[in-house]
């Protein structure tokens, strides 16, 4: 499956399930904003590696709401202390999902480790996390995101390589911050 | 007289900052401090594996409502500047961070001297406020520290040496 076909269906789950959605810097949040734009997504311009730990941070502050992270192989290789962190501390209404295309592909496709010896789903096992699932089909990324999101956990996706001719994301970052908040705290001052 | 205890200063100012969100790496001189953070149930308290993790926990945290406090030590603050420039200086996010600012007088390893030395200059070059109290300014100083941050929409950074622990 292309990456832009898992975004798809992830945000078309966020939406239906009143999630908040955290996405990973470069193509992924394009791919996202072409998809389906939503005041609840969070689109990450810069920090590379931490999405994770922002929705992480996001869903202990809000209980109540589901978090989906949208994060890529390259981005977990650079922060691997997050499944840790996660195994530890992530409550049931935080789901890493890992887009595992074997390559750095915003900046020109680079292998990552993934494309040979490492498994991220084994990593995030062995890290301690409880609920990991794996995708290789849209079917199977529907029903992992659906049982993912009542317990929590990790899915690790395979998407293939590549990257969907969408435009940037033409909001500025005052603008993706406030209408975020704004969209689950309400009672902010205008 | 007897003088204030450093640490009880420091846990006082996360109080009175209202912090209830901490994400933490450790250092010798953060030790009781991060005994007293982990056993207060109004703190939620996170030990990570990076300074840079902390950094965006505490962004999400703050999306989320939290008031977020980073406690680490100044070794860490070269792990964690893309984070700090690209994440909260890039979309105007807060945090209190709490720094053990080790290498300067006194200090007994010399990996540390480095570090010591730059961090101040790293802070001032990126434009983040930097208060260095001694034990009894710190509590009113760490709330000012916070409120700074709020109200610039940045990180504000409180540096305390060797001289901060041995006082008191």
């Amino acid at each position: 499956m292309k990456r832009i076909q898992a975004i798809a269906v992830a945000s078309q789950i966020a939406e239906a399930r009143e999630a908040l959605l955290i996405s990973n810097l470069g193509y992924p949040s394009r791919e996202l904003y072409a998809v389906r734009d939503r005041r609840e997504n969070f689109y990450m311009l810069g920090s590379m590696g931490l999405a994770s730990s922002i929705g992480l941070g996001l869903a202990l502050a809000l209980p109540g709401r589901k978090v989906i992270v949208l994060d890529g192989d390259g981005s977990v290789l650079m922060n691997l202390g997050t499944l840790a962190t996660i195994a530890h501390h992530a409550p049931d209404n935080y789901l890493l999902v890992i887009l595992d295309n074997c390559c750095y592909g915003s900046t020109g496709s680079q292998p990552s480790c993934t494309s040979s010896k490492t498994d991220l789903a084994g990593l995030a096992q062995a890290a301690g996390v409880e609920r990991v699932r794996r995708a290789r089909s849209l079917a199977e990324l529907e029903e992992a995101l659906d049982s993912g999101l009542d317990e929590g956990g990790v899915v690790v996706v395979r998407v293939d390589p590549g990257n969907a001719e969408v435009p940037v994301v033409d909001l500025s970052p005052h603008e993706i911050l406030q209408r975020f908040m704004r969209s689950f705290l309400p009672a902010l001052p205008p | 007289m007897s003088k204030i205890d450093p640490t009880s200063a420091v846990f006082a100012g996360l109080k009175r900052a209202g912090v209830d969100f901490a994400a933490s790496v450790p250092c010798i001189n953060l030790g009781q401090l991060l005994l007293l953070v982990s056993s207060d149930p109004e703190i939620l308290h996170l030990p990570v594996t990076r300074e840079e993790e902390g950094v965006g926990l505490c962004a999400g945290a703050w999306m989320g409502g939290k008031r977020p406090a980073l406690l680490m030590q100044n070794s860490g603050l070269g792990n964690m500047i893309n984070a700090l420039a690209s994440l909260n200086l890039l979309y105007g996010l807060p945090l209190l961070m709490i720094i053990s600012h080790r290498g300067l007088e006194g200090e007994s390893i010399a990996a540390q001297m480095p570090m010591g030395r730059l961090t101040p200059k790293l802070l001032e070059v990126m434009g983040i406020p930097t208060f260095a109290p001694a034990p009894e300014q710190a509590e009113e100083t760490i709330a000012f520290a916070w409120r700074a941050a709020a109200f610039q929409g940045r990180p504000a950074v409180v540096l305390l040496d060797l001289n901060f622990w041995r006082e008191g």
